[in-house]
């Protein structure tokens, strides 16, 4: 997808960058994980498939998540206001989508454990995307103390 | 969501004789930027309702049509924007693009997403409902390529070009955008539309191979 270009609606000097750990970077790499976990699972299905490698590649995204977690909890000047905001509605939305693709799953007659690591990959998936949006758009707001 | 699309500034923003027009006196009242459009989230939910109808249904034909149209749009829709209108509203004045941008890009929000979520729901149990799903079909491999082919879309447009679609509408709510924050946030666009383009391309092949076969 393209958009236009807008440059130069204000200075011209690009703001120097703001030293916040690499949230972003890790939220796309778990979701890149949990992305390949479910191309490796849609491969199989509807027959049985093996697990290791989705359950490993969930572990790996999982600890990704808690590694942010972690990172934002850290976080002191930062807009949490705009990060709730964005996340909020960005989790509203993507419940709805990885809502959606369960449903699908569940008509399909996925059960058992490969249903658990689907819902599971869904779950990460339904938190990655939000935390991504939210930290992309609070890191260039104004900038708040955590209360 | 009314917090999200009718506040004319962010929290924290100063508003019109703040610190924005402390910054060399340019500041004007900021129109009000609507980041979700609120009018086109009852077409979505028709949308939606009519994919579960159609999922739930399991007809060849409301899955052959989500999945047709949804993935007509979504592809005829990269592809423009990525070709044609990029590079148009590259040659036009900074006002308009920006002009163009603010009434253009919180549709896209709202746009983009429901096209994919349709596209790939309405897909997947088309895949099952003809059979092509099953490891023995003669288009199974045909399948797993999509499969890797919208995977990599999805990072893209989700873990690239949406958040700069985001941090870009939340900059122009500011009484003074930052111009080159802006700027380098819509370079992203331009350095994936390549990977993007080859990406739909393939989907076009892919998709006209299991429809003819």
């Amino acid at each position: 997808m393209s958009a236009p270009s807008v440059h130069g609606a204000g200075p011209t000097e690009a703001p120097p960058a703001p030293a916040l750990p690499p949230v972003a970077h890790i939220a796309v790499l778990s979701m890149a994980l949990v992305i390949a976990g479910g191309i490796y699972m849609g491969s199989h299905l509807p027959a049985k498939a093996s697990l290791g490698v989705p359950i490993g590649l969930l572990v790996a995204s999982g600890v990704l998540v808690l590694v942010n977690v972690a990172q934002l909890a850290r976080l002191r000047e930062f807009s949490w206001s705009t990060f709730r905001l964005v996340g909020k509605w960005a989790l509203v939305a993507y419940l709805v989508i990885t809502g959606l693709l369960e449903y699908v799953f569940v008509l399909d007659g996925t059960r058992g454990s490969a249903l658990v690591v689907l819902t599971v990959s869904l779950a990460i998936f339904a938190v990655d995307v939000p935390v991504l949006l939210a930290f992309s758009v609070a890191r260039y707001q104004p900038v708040e103390q955590r209360r | 969501m009314t917090e999200v699309i009718s506040s004319a500034r962010p929290a924290g923003a100063p508003g019109p004789g703040g610190e924005g027009a402390a910054m060399g006196g340019q500041a004007v009242a900021a129109p009000l930027l609507q980041i979700v459009p609120l009018a086109g989230i009852p077409l979505v939910v028709a949308a939606l309702v009519g994919l579960v109808v159609a999922l739930a249904v399991n007809d060849l034909w409301p899955l052959e049509f989500f999945h047709v149209v949804g993935g007509g749009l979504w592809t005829g829709i990269d592809l423009f924007l990525g070709f044609i209108i990029g590079p148009v509203l590259g040659r036009m004045s900074i006002p308009a693009r920006v002009e163009f941008s603010k009434r253009f890009m919180p549709k896209m929000v709202l746009l983009m997403p429901t096209l994919v979520i349709i596209t790939l729901t309405g897909g997947w149990q088309l895949a099952r409902h003809v059979g092509n799903l099953a490891s023995s079909s003669p288009n199974h491999a045909w399948i797993i390529a999509s499969f890797v082919v919208v995977g990599v879309m999805a990072i893209v447009a989700l873990g690239i070009l949406e958040p700069a679609n985001l941090a870009v509408l939340f900059e122009l709510r500011k009484p003074v955008p930052n111009g080159a924050l802006i700027g380098k946030l819509m370079k992203r666009f331009i350095y994936t539309a390549g990977v993007t383009g080859a990406m739909q391309v393939a989907t076009l092949m892919i998709m006209t191979h299991l429809a003819a076969s």
